[in-house]
């Protein structure tokens, strides 16, 4: 019972962090109907804005997440700027090669300029152990889910609730019309890729905390899972998203507790394709009706 | 009639070139880095012609097409080096092998719709590369070394006609014509009769057979197998191909793997910034050329003599 509690902690930890990059995904994919296959190096690269910032300026942790949030936040924007917006009008497929030549770039590039070698990523908490009646729980570990579930709300109200919110919601739901209503819709979706990249950079400073090694490919499996996430929960759903992440954060420590690890991006498919296969739009998705 | 013996004509002009390219490569006139090269074009062809018919000509969008050439790669290897079969054999089971996982794969992946096939092709691929990491009998991450050196330019000139010939013939059919009708409209298809699902899948096994082949040549070019050779980059350079060459066009899928091989090789001597520039040009041309070269278009012998605008209008 004990190593169950334990291995829900690990579940949390993990869950939140793919949830948090799941919504970049969802928002992405909520506004421009685009899957960003950039988004997971996007992750990367917060990881190593932050490794920058936490070497050569010495930061304290806050001002670490903070900072790498903003500056991977412009990184997105100009991402958008040079490579999705030329493209608005064009076929969704052009849009979505495009993103995939994007990410191996930011692969890639990050490769040639900072080495393949992973990184040693350094401990910006202290690293604390408490002990709850058995159950050990380290303050990297609270932070990750308190910071991940805090940042997680904070969108949730942002999105439900405000003006950006409204304005978020109302493109997705009908592009064409919204600039008749006299939103600028380059702004709103400038603003969704800022959103999205400060919370996967977030989640990149996080994973650096709990893993301490970086390194150029590190996006591809995280990104990967965590547009599954984003997919088992119904894409384009903010909500969607944060339930994925935690489903797909539960199976995995779960599957890697009592099943042999080797099993476990397997299951993650698996699981994927049976909720597609019974819901194709995903656990919380509404079914689409085609026009004709 | 005056298309046929062009073509007649074209394919005969080819294949007389390629046996006079393999006649000077073994006596030695062409040195084995031209050959391997005008080898890597071929197989390049045969990938990127097939991954067409999905995404070209059915408007579909799979990605993960590395995936079907691993199959091939290791089926066609483990024939040829733990059961020491012949190697056309080893081919042949290679492309059966890849057509197979394609079945099994399309058939999840068309009861869903939208971008979805594009997840589970990358998945598929994804898992392969996976589980031939964790097969230690394979060689595991180290991979699989000694393949015989079976693939000559005879073999690969074999192949890349055999799939230029048959999928020609498959997209001028009526096949073809339902493929691209669900292209363009897929309700509309549903609402004649078309059996959907059924078109797709058949694309779909047709596209991962050519692959399966086009691996097992590749193994036995390179006498060695390793997963990570057929990771996403590799697919990722297969669309760069496919798009560069534009869409919906053989011609355009040739002139695409040519350009793109050649390039990539002539950029060996940068090393890793060979990998920066790539997704470069697939970006530049997504944005300075959405349609490709020959997007939709085909080259032609007549064509290149026709009058502009004339050739278009023949073409739709």
């Amino acid at each position: 019972m004990l190593i169950f509690i334990q291995q829900l902690m690990n579940a949390l930890q993990l869950g939140g962090i793919y949830a948090l990059i799941a919504l970049g995904y969802t928002m992405v994919y909520g506004v421009l109907q685009l899957i960003n296959f950039a988004h997971g190096d996007i992750f990367m690269v917060g990881a190593f804005i932050g490794l920058f910032l936490a070497t050569y300026l010495k930061l304290p942790f806050v001002a670490v997440l903070l900072l790498t949030m903003a500056l991977t936040a412009v990184v997105g924007v100009a991402v958008e700027r040079v490579a999705y917006r030329p493209l608005r009008t064009a076929p969704r497929m052009s849009l979505i090669i495009t993103a995939l030549g994007v990410s191996l770039f930011l692969e890639n590039f990050t490769r040639a300029t900072v080495g393949a070698a992973p990184r040693d990523f350094p401990a910006l908490v202290a690293g604390a152990t408490w002990d709850l009646g058995g159950v050990t729980v380290g303050s990297v570990q609270v932070l990750i889910i308190g910071i991940s579930v805090g940042l997680m709300l904070i969108l949730r109200y942002v999105v439900r609730r405000t003006l950006l919110g409204k304005a978020m919601r109302a493109i997705a739901d009908n592009r064409e019309v919204i600039g008749l209503m006299g939103i600028n819709p380059d702004a709103v979706i400038a603003a969704t890729f800022a959103i999205g990249s400060g919370l996967a950079a977030a989640g990149g400073i996080l994973v650096a905390q709990a893993y301490p090694v970086i390194e150029p490919y590190m996006g591809i499996v995280v990104g990967w899972k965590a547009f599954i996430a984003a997919v088992l929960g119904g894409i384009g759903l903010i909500d969607g998203a944060m339930l994925g992440g935690f489903i797909l954060g539960f199976t995995e420590i779960f599957v890697a507790a009592y099943l042999p690890s080797t099993f476990r991006d397997g299951i993650a498919f698996a699981i994927l394709i049976i909720v597609l296969l019974f819901r194709p739009t995903g656990l919380l998705g509404r079914p689409v009706s085609t026009k004709v | 009639m005056a298309a046929r013996w062009q073509s007649l004509f074209l394919w005969t002009l080819a294949t007389a070139l390629a046996v006079a390219l393999h006649l000077l490569g073994r006596a030695g006139v062409l040195s084995g880095y031209t050959v391997q090269v005008l080898s890597l074009i071929c197989i390049n062809i045969i990938l990127t012609a097939s991954l067409n018919l999905v995404n070209g000509y059915l408007g579909e969008f799979a990605i993960g097409h590395a995936g079907f050439m691993a199959v091939g790669a290791y089926v066609a290897g483990v024939m040829t080096v733990k059961l020491d079969l012949p190697f056309w054999l080893a081919f042949v089971a290679a492309g059966l092998a890849a057509a197979l996982a394609a079945w099994l794969v399309g058939i999840p992946a068309f009861t869903t719709f939208g971008d979805y096939l594009a997840i589970i092709t990358l998945g598929f691929n994804m898992i392969i590369v996976n589980v031939i990491t964790n097969i230690d009998a394979v060689g595991g991450p180290r991979g699989m070394a000694g393949l015989p050196k079976a693939t000559n330019l005879l073999w690969v000139y074999g192949t890349v006609a055999a799939t230029l010939i048959v999928l020609g013939n498959l997209v001028r059919s009526n096949y073809g014509r339902l493929w691209t009708a669900i292209r363009q409209n897929e309700i509309a298809a549903t609402l004649m009769g078309a059996r959907v699902k059924q078109l797709k899948l058949t694309a779909f096994v047709v596209a991962g057979l050519f692959a399966g082949l086009a691996g097992a040549l590749w193994g036995h070019l390179i006498q060695y197998i390793n997963p990570s050779s057929f990771t996403y980059i590799k697919s990722t350079e297969i669309l760069v191909m496919l798009y560069l060459g534009g869409m919906g066009s053989l011609s355009g899928s040739v002139v695409g793997a040519t350009l793109m091989t050649v390039l990539l090789e002539s950029l060996r001597g940068l090393g890793v910034w060979r990998l920066v520039i790539s997704p470069l040009i697939l970006i530049v041309i997504m944005l300075r050329m959405p349609r490709g070269i020959l997007g939709f278009r085909e080259l032609s012998l007549g064509g290149l003599f026709r009058p502009r605008g004339v050739s278009r209008r023949a073409a739709a």
